[in-house]
């Protein structure tokens, strides 16, 4: 319509991106309403759209004394694999990004190709050890398993960042007489802030979401959110509206964190192939 | 820009040396403390657990039976092999990767295209896209299973019955569809996100000069922008492939892997041999299979895809 000077408006396109991105986003929104309705209004034929939202369900959740812990496994193992990935992880891409050998390039493959091994192949060995060891149904397990398997997504998306930065900056502060942690520590670290802080927050969205390791290796105390949501699978357990309230507290902080980051995000998650 | 564009002048006689070798083998520092920790940890959790699955794969073991015990030789396999469930779920596992990746990258990239024009609201429409990529894995399945999917309650069986049609047991009578479904709402949001990326990195001018002589979208699409994303498809396709092998959340919540085989990929058939039926060996004899056939995807892999990525 306004003949802009960069760009004009294009209504069809517009129209085609407006009814794709609401039937993307409408199984989030119709749980976040069914969240809000009591159970036999949500298993109600025909749906309700309109009715008076109740909150007895997150009451409901929150007086679980149980839904707190679940959570709590979620925010423990989530930040505790995804602090430890980055502690051992930025010196490795550190290092490959500012300091290239001939060898930088089959390392970084070879590191991708670990996440390449299906979780499966070493479901038994795993499931072996952490019972032997005593780590079934335990946050330990879940946090190392869950930073060994980040672990390469997350030095790659490092790198990435790392390898843009200015290398001469570190030359110069090496002739000024800085030894390389303090160059680590003072120069650098303020500069890929940024880049760690993405990649921390991608590990941390991987963690919350996985769900092989969660509900194959946990019980009950060591259960993040992903398995409670899964105890609701169960037949005779028809709760929707709860399940409803119980998955919008469970998606709702990485939802969020998501949207706010998406732009962080996409560099990463390209692994660099995409500027 | 990328590795495939040759400047031109004098061509190197040696075949694409990187420009950052130039500061020589670690530029005179000593990088091995910074790498030792990570390669070593992804040594030991590479092979330690492949050995032992190994190990197992030879040995007759049950959880539930400590009387059998002992070297197996091959019978693991033996049975393996002969059990039609394996076929099948190597068959269901490849087409749940080949359909989703398939579906999800040619309607990602329809898309990007889409919203690569300038309309109203594009940054709210961009994130309601990409939404479903945050959500785990058991929510969606659940989401979809109960208040979409659900052949008594669910909002497709009123849909249904508000023009008259009969409701569908959409998991009963579509298994792998169904699951499929799930999956694509999962990983369309991924694909439409590095491919928007790529496209948004395009030069405007060369799109409108195209237009300007005359080309359709049509044209453009094929002609410019597909072959402009031809890197970002590889990267999603190489990140898709590494999660959809893997598949277990959405099948374990669905449909356990029913109905009979239907939707048991290979990772759901390991896991009901090795924590359902508690055999070991078995478990580790199909687990080996798991290994092999990542081993080739993944060697292919790196041959075409890795080579893209700008390392």
């Amino acid at each position: 319509m306004s003949q802009g000077v960069v760009k004009k408006s294009s209504p069809i396109a517009g129209t085609i991106a407006w009814v794709v991105a609401l039937l993307m986003f409408f199984p989030i929104a119709w749980m976040v309403l069914a969240s809000f309705k009591t159970e036999v209004q949500a298993v109600q034929t025909p749906p309700l759209i309109i009715f008076h939202p109740t909150l007895i369900n997150y009451r409901d959740i929150f007086a679980e004394a149980n839904y707190l812990q679940f959570a709590w496994n979620s925010i423990a193992i989530s930040v505790g694999a995804t602090v430890l990935s980055l502690i051992i992880g930025v010196p490795a891409a550190f290092s490959m990004a500012f300091y290239p050998t001939h060898r930088t390039r089959g390392l970084l493959l070879w590191m991708l190709s670990t996440k390449m091994l299906p979780a499966v192949g070493v479901l038994v060995p795993i499931y072996l050890l952490c019972r032997d060891l005593g780590l079934l149904d335990s946050k330990t397990a879940l946090i190392v398993i869950n930073m060994l398997s980040n672990l390469p997504i997350a030095i790659w998306m490092l790198y990435t960042f790392f390898r843009d930065l200015p290398k001469d900056i570190i030359e110069a502060s090496r002739i000024d007489g800085a030894n390389l942690r303090q160059v680590l520590v003072h120069v650098l670290l303020p500069l890929v802030m940024p880049g760690i802080a993405s990649t921390g927050l991608l590990g941390i969205i991987l963690c919350w979401n996985e769900a092989f390791w969660s509900l194959n290796l946990t019980a009950h105390s060591a259960a993040p959110l992903t398995a409670f949501i899964a105890s609701f699978s169960a037949p005779q357990g028809l709760f929707w509206a709860k399940l409803s309230a119980a998955s919008v507290l469970a998606i709702a902080p990485i939802l969020i964190f998501g949207w706010i980051s998406q732009k962080q995000l996409v560099s990463g998650l390209t692994f660099g192939a995409v500027k | 820009m990328s590795a495939t564009t040759v400047s031109g002048g004098g061509a190197p006689a040696a075949p694409g040396p990187r420009q950052k070798k130039k500061k020589g083998p670690g530029g005179g520092v000593n990088t091995l403390p910074l790498l030792a920790p990570s390669v070593i940890l992804l040594l030991i959790w590479m092979i330690v657990p492949l050995a032992m699955t190994l190990f197992f794969a030879f040995r007759r073991y049950n959880l539930l039976n400590p009387m059998i015990h002992g070297w197996a030789g091959i019978n693991n396999f033996k049975f393996l092999f002969r059990d039609p469930a394996l076929l099948h779920s190597l068959v269901v596992s490849v087409v749940i990767v080949v359909g989703v990746i398939v579906i999800t990258v040619c309607l990602g990239a329809i898309l990007a295209a889409v919203f690569n024009q300038p309309f109203r609201g594009q940054g709210i429409a961009r994130v309601l896209m990409i939404s479903p990529f945050f959500v785990m894995p058991t929510v969606s399945a659940l989401v979809w299973k109960n208040l979409l999917l659900d052949p008594v309650n669910g909002l497709f069986a009123a849909m249904f019955r508000m023009v008259g049609l009969q409701p569908i047991a959409w998991f009963s009578v579509f298994p792998l569809g169904s699951v499929m479904t799930i999956l694509c709402w999962e990983w369309l949001p991924y694909a439409f996100l590095i491919l928007f990326t790529a496209l948004q990195s395009m030069d405007e001018e060369q799109l409108e000069a195209a237009r300007l002589d005359g080309a359709t979208p049509f044209d453009i699409f094929f002609n410019i922008q597909l072959p402009h994303m031809a890197r970002a498809i590889s990267v999603t396709i190489m990140i898709e492939m590494i999660f959809l092998l893997g598949v277990f959340a959405e099948i374990y919540v669905t449909t356990g892997g029913g109905p009979g085989y239907a939707t048991t990929n290979l990772t759901f058939l390991i896991y009901q041999r090795a924590l359902l039926a508690f055999n070991v060996g078995g478990a580790s004899a199909a687990g080996v299979i798991a290994i092999i056939l990542a081993n080739i995807v993944s060697a292919f892999l790196t041959r075409s895809v890795a080579k893209r990525l700008e390392v």
